[in-house]
């Protein structure tokens, strides 16, 4: 058992040690902006008071790496500073006061919003996507399989939003079933709330779906390929204990992998489906911080996008090393 | 006896692109009970297949066309699913070539043994695990009572290969398909596994289907064996009748391999200086020594044999010789000079000098390059040809390796059999004109027939350009056949190093006596005298002594 | 709840009749092996199957209703339906021009094709020769302004369209087809050019790491490990942000800065299979070969390694493009991609999308962003069509 925990203390590390230099790339690349980057963003118009301030706000005159560590600390515990959106429009009114909305203030409640997607999604998604994976690869090469082939290969290759208005068009607008618009806000009811989600969800599942079964397929026809299944069979057990006392406990680690690449990837998909449903998640306050070139929540939108994204791989890896009986039961 | 499985006429077929392609053509067999009938043939015989049919199974793409398998009056071809389940397992067990890959790594041992008992309502849970812990003592498998606790990677390749037969016997069946349980195990491993299966299945009176393409493993375990030759019969005798008076052409040349041996030549001279020499080199992967203070001479056209088994160290001493893997301590010399560590610090001439063959010809040979490129870029690499002169230089090597150039310079490697990819390897080596060529196993992967050529051909160009060679196998037959000088390893050590003839001659180290008489032979009376040799006892003792 | 319990019903009726049909095809057939073997769940799927295609088929049916309300609302099941038969049909009919033309060589190639990948060919080459010839073949300029906003297609002045313009005018009144054809040229020229640079990129460092090994191994490797611990369309449009900072409101260098980050972010995927794949071929005899003859890097680079790598590096090829591809519309489609006056169907989605509201009484109407986004996934799906059937037939030949 020692060596296990060894192993999974070990790519912990690893994983704080690879968040730890994305936060550094993060920083790295806002800092590399021009000249005085708050003048860029505020443009020519603003007063140089309001550059004078915004400077002051992110501490030019410090040296970068009293910067970073300041940043970094800030955001380990829920500080991220002051949207410069908020900073901008005081600008424009000759204000200097520092009474802006903080970047956690907006961050907060729309990564809430989107943790409730990311959960509808995950929920319809990964056993229909196991289920259906299984499926395949039990009957690989039948009709079901093809067709499913070609179905999930032409909705992994089509854009998100032409999904999305596929479903748009069939769900709202010709069939009004649910909201075309995410219309969603606090102290709402919670099945108002789920009809409100239920197009981007539906739209992200459709896509990871595919995703998940191709791969939870391809693990399945790998294992049962496997010379001790063929023995399990040679044995006269019933395919179904072949599937389940045999397969199952080997494909584990596979599918906790599958299931943990494509939430990782929900990450991505979110961006542009919280877009086109103007759905309130934090996919969508990224998308317009980088228009109006908010870059405090840029950066920490990313950063926490990273995040995620890390730690979701992480997680797979250790469930994978657990769900190893070699490493289980070292020699 | 009563008859138990009869196969009739039975045709198969596998499917690759996009069409059925025959695999067995008509063959038919008997076994009556407690029988063991010995299924050979060389690779791509169609025997596991055969041997899979005989239980009703086929694997994915291929098909039984015609033919019925009949097993104790059941048509298995026509039997519902339900029915062969029942069948399977029960009645009808088999034990896989890599126990290693065919037992479940998710599951201990004892729990996959009563899998079959306890599902097929034979036998409880507890009646079968008392059973598996009788079976596995009766196998000699070391700690009976608690090995069946582990996991299969907790435990070693022999003695999973025995625990698979343990599991196969564990509803009693009245026949077993053995698909090569051995071939993937050392020598001295593998006769206490066949010792073992034989006893067992003797025992209790199973019948057993026995496939292998080594003639002298089949002798040892079958009452009656049958010769298969792609897909087609050749013949069938009892096991005595068929190694002493064999009637087809193809099984008297499967006889006649193991008669070639070069003669003997005369003693090296005391003076002459070694055109290899190896002083007192170690070797290490990371921390792991993998070769200790090994010392030994390669003399101008004479073949040294370096023998040994997986992880002797015999492969890691090539790898020190050609460069890839700087000793830690010692030195090579070639022709009385030193030779740098690694290879990249040695001179173009001095890497020309040592060429190798290697063991899988199809990893050796770049898949994108035709065969004309392929010898002929050593010849333009070292000598600098090029235009007619290079052309003419790659023909006159093709015809040395006997494959007409005309046929042959513009093929790609995939066109090529096994035998002929083996043959090019040669050209290449002999592209450089060197002084010595390193053999890693050359023909382990080669079927018997095919081996036997290339073994010629070798022994032919050593005289005609008094090559020196290092031939690295496991097979004590190929160093009968081919050595002058044998070099033992045993564990990163040499052994026993010496001419060859004091080599098959008592008095041995015990462990090149373990080695030797481990190597079956065809007389089917071999294994038994052996055990009767070594104390049936003694088999049990090496086994825990490998522990 | 009405809806759900309907749904059981159906389910629980799907499966009596499952259960009914492979009992009366084993009494019909005498027990053959084919329904006698039958789990219960494949005898569903043949009914599910059944129950679908007639569900189709009256909706198919149904866009000919005499009704308006009725028809529209089957008028995109119709549109799909006769556009996966004439897909069907096209690429049948491309397959079998291939087997009857062409040297031996590629007439075997396509008598082996399944119908997928003889489509996902064509729609390769058609998009080809509308990238390169746009110039030629779109009957207007990309950005020309020609009047008023006309967004109904087919070009039928019976029900309000423009024969002038086949596929309509977009709101300011640029003709929607001239402005697709155009978008062959940038999005698909972009993404590939993009592409190219990342194979470039990757495809070196990852050779020179399977290669080298050692410390120039681990470094790259590592740096790649980061680059790609950062979602790749969250990274792009983090860095994005700061190119547009640079480009200082000039779009052609922004569009310029767009190629070189997204082909960085991707040749960290190429570089990791490239690394795969040269490793593994590494690994083998003949590269020890040579080695011990003491061919120099380059030699075993260009001629012993990638002449073996580019069946996997082509098929990796096509997905890349794939992912590039769809980064960039989707990057345009939010507004920081391709950048007008340049034609791109991401940002033709975005600017059209507000007509889809109007499919239930105007169907002709919504098809115009579904046009460009459609754009963008057939070409996707037809190379993924492609690359699937590669992949599939290299794994075959191992066996």
């Amino acid at each position: 058992m020692r060596s296990v925990q060894l192993i999974i203390l070990q790519r912990l590390g690893l994983g704080l040690l690879t968040l730890l230099v994305v936060s550094m790339v993060i920083f790295i690349a806002v800092n590399s902006l021009p000249g005085d980057f708050a003048q860029a963003i505020l443009g020519q118009g603003a007063t140089p008071e309001a550059v004078e301030a915004i400077r002051q706000q992110i501490g030019l005159d410090k040296p970068p790496v009293t910067r970073y560590f300041e940043w970094l600390g800030g955001a380990v515990t829920g500080d991220m500073g002051v949207s410069f959106a908020q900073a901008n429009f005081a600008s424009n009114f000759g204000s200097t006061s520092n009474t802006g909305v903080t970047v956690v203030d907006q961050i907060a409640p729309r990564l809430a919003n989107t943790m409730f997607l990311a959960g509808v999604t995950a929920l319809i998604a990964v056993p229909l996507a196991v289920t259906l994976g299984i499926l395949a690869a039990l009957y690989r090469n039948s009709v079901f399989d093809k067709a499913a082939n070609i179905f999930t290969l032409s909705s992994i290759s089509s854009p998100e939003f032409f999904v999305a208005y596929i479903l748009i068009l069939l769900l709202a607008v010709l069939n009004p079933i649910f909201p075309s618009l995410s219309n969603i806000f606090n102290d709402m009811p919670f099945d108002a709330r789920l009809k409100a989600t239920m197009l981007p969800a539906l739209t992200l599942t459709l896509v990871v779906t595919a995703h998940m079964m191709r791969m939870t397929r391809a693990a399945i026809i790998n294992l049962l390929a496997s010379p001790y299944i063929e023995m399990a069979r040679l044995k006269g057990m019933s395919p179904l204990r072949v599937i389940v006392t045999h397969a199952l406990p080997n494909a584990l680690a596979p599918i906790i992998n599958v299931i943990a690449l494509n939430l990782a990837y929900l990450i991505t998909g979110v961006v542009v489906v919280e877009v086109v449903f103007v759905y309130p998640g934090i996919g969508q306050l990224f998308v317009d911080s980088v228009k109006i070139r908010d870059i405090p929540v840029v950066q920490a939108c990313c950063l926490i996008f990273a995040a995620a994204y890390i730690l979701l791989n992480l997680t797979a890896d250790i469930l994978s090393i657990l769900s190893n009986p070699r490493l289980r039961h070292p020699k | 006896m009563s008859r138990l499985l009869t196969i009739k006429d039975l045709w198969i077929e596998g499917r690759s692109d996009e069409q059925w392609n025959p695999i067995i053509n008509g063959a038919s067999l008997h076994l009556d009970k407690g029988e063991v009938l010995g299924l050979i043939g060389e690779s791509g015989a169609g025997k596991s297949t055969l041997g899979l049919a005989a239980m009703g199974f086929v694997r994915d793409g291929v098909r039984i066309s015609k033919g019925s398998v009949d097993f104790d009056g059941v048509d298995l071809t026509k039997a519902s699913a339900d029915k062969k389940r029942k069948l399977l397992g029960s009645r009808i067990a088999y034990v896989a070539q890599s126990a290693a890959a065919s037992f479940n790594p998710a599951h201990r041992l004892i729990d996959q043994h009563v899998e079959a008992p306890v599902q097929h309502g034979i036998r409880s849970r507890a009646e079968s695990e008392a059973d598996g812990i009788e079976l596995y003592a009766k196998l000699r498998l070391p700690d009976p009572e608690h090995i069946g606790f582990r996991y299969p990677h907790q435990v070693s390749g022999g003695q999973l290969q025995r625990a698979m037969t343990a599991m196969a016997m564990a509803c009693r069946p009245d026949l077993i398909i053995f698909d090569e349980p051995t071939t993937a195990l050392d020598v001295t491993t593998q006769i206490e596994v066949l010792a073992a299966i034989r006893e067992i299945v003797d025992q209790f009176g199973t019948a057993a289907i026995y496939i292998t393409h080594d003639l002298a493993v089949v002798a040892q375990m079958a009452d009656r064996i049958k010769v298969l030759l792609k897909g087609d019969e050749v013949e069938e005798a009892d096991t005595r009748t068929m190694l002493t008076a064999p009637t087809e052409d193809y099984t008297k040349s499967l006889w006649a391999v193991r008669s070639f041996e070069r003669p003997k030549k005369p003693a090296v001279p005391a003076d002459q200086t070694p055109l290899v020499s190896i002083r007192n080199v170690s070797a290490a992967y990371g921390t792991a020594k993998v070769l200790d203070d090994v010392s030994f001479d390669i003399h101008p056209g004479r073949t040294v044999a370096v023998v040994g088994e997986s992880g002797s160290g015999k492969s890691t001493t090539a790898r020190c010789i050609t460069g890839l893997l700087p000793p830690i301590a010692g030195s090579i010399e070639f022709d009385g000079n030193p030779l740098a560590p690694d290879y990249r610090k040695r001179s173009k001439d001095q890497l020309r000098q040592v060429q190798m063959i290697y063991q899988m010809a199809d990893t050796a040979l770049n898949p994108r390059m035709s065969i004309g490129q392929i010898i002929a870029r050593p010849v333009q690499f070292y000598m600098g040809l090029s235009g007619k002169a290079l052309r003419a230089r790659v023909d006159d090597l093709l015809e040395q390796i006997e494959l007409p150039s005309d046929q042959y310079y513009h093929r790609l490697p995939s066109e090529l059999s096994g035998g002929q990819k083996q043959r090019i390897g040669i050209a290449r080596a002999l592209a450089a004109e060197p002084r010595m060529i390193i053999c890693d196993e050359v023909t382990s992967a080669l079927d018997q027939l095919v081996a036997e050529g290339i073994l010629r051909l070798l022994a032919r160009l050593q005289d005609e350009l008094g090559l020196a060679y290092m031939f690295i196998t496991h097979d004590l037959a190929t160093v009968r056949a081919i050595a002058d000088e044998v070099v033992v390893m045993q564990q990163g050590k040499v052994v026993e190093a010496g001419p060859k003839d004091d080599m098959f001659k008592p008095p041995h180290h015990p462990y090149t006596d373990l080695l030797l008489s481990s190597v079956p032979e065809m007389d089917p009376d071999w294994l038994t005298e052996l055990l009767k040799e070594r104390g049936v006892d003694n088999i049990g003792d090496a086994a825990t002594a490998k522990m | 709840m009405s809806a759900l319990l309907w749904i059981a019903a159906g389910l629980v009726g799907m499966f009596a009749v499952a259960w009914a049909g492979r009992w009366a095809g084993q009494k019909a057939t005498g027990n053959a092996p084919r329904f006698r073997d039958m789990p219960l769940a494949v005898a569903f799927g043949y009914v599910a199957a059944v129950v679908a295609l007639v569900g189709v088929l009256i909706g198919y049916v149904n866009a000919y209703s005499a009704d308006p309300a009725i028809a529209n609302k089957y008028f995109f099941l119709w549109v799909a339906v006769n556009g996966l038969v004439i897909f069907g049909i096209a690429g049948w009919l491309f397959r079998l021009l291939g087997r009857s033309v062409g040297s031996a060589a590629t007439r075997k190639l396509f008598r082996q094709m399944p119908l997928t990948a003889s489509f996902g060919i064509l729609v390769i080459i058609l998009y080809a020769i509308l990238a390169i010839f746009a110039g030629v073949i779109a009957p207007y300029g990309q950005s020309e302004i020609l009047g008023a906003a006309n967004v109904i297609p087919g070009g039928n002045p019976a029900v309000g369209g423009d024969p002038a313009y086949p596929l309509g005018t977009d709101q300011i009144g640029r003709d929607i087809l001239s402005r697709l054809i155009y978008g062959a040229q940038n999005t698909v020229g972009i993404a590939f050019v993009t592409t190219l640079i990342a194979f470039v990129l990757g495809g070196t460092f990852g050779f020179i790491a399977a290669l080298v090994g050692g410390w120039v191994d681990q470094l790259l490797s590592r740096m790649v490990d980061v680059l790609m611990a950062i979602p790749s369309l969250i990274f792009s449009l983090l860095l994005m942000t700061i190119a547009s900072v640079w480009a200082d409101g000039e779009k052609g260098l922004l569009t310029l800065y767009m190629i070189l980050i997204i082909a960085v972010i991707d040749s960290t995927r190429v570089f990791r299979l490239a690394r795969a794949v040269g490793s593994g071929i590494v690994v083998m005899d003949y590269i020890e070969a040579a080695r011990l003859r003491g061919e120099g890097i380059r030699w075993i680079m260009f001629r012993e390694i990638l002449p073996n790598a580019t069946a996997p590096l082509l098929a990796e090829f096509g997905l890349r493009f794939c992912f590039v591809f769809l980064t960039i519309a989707s990057l345009s489609f939010l507004g920081v991609g391709i950048q007008p006056p340049l034609a791109d169907w991401g940002t033709m989605v975005r600017d059209l999308a507000p007509f889809i509201n109007f499919a239930a009484f105007a169907p002709l109407v919504a098809t115009a962003p579904l046009m460009a986004a459609g754009a963008i996934a057939l070409l996707t799906v037809a190379v993924n069509f492609v690359v699937d059937w590669m992949l599939h037939k290299s794994s075959g030949l191992k066996e």
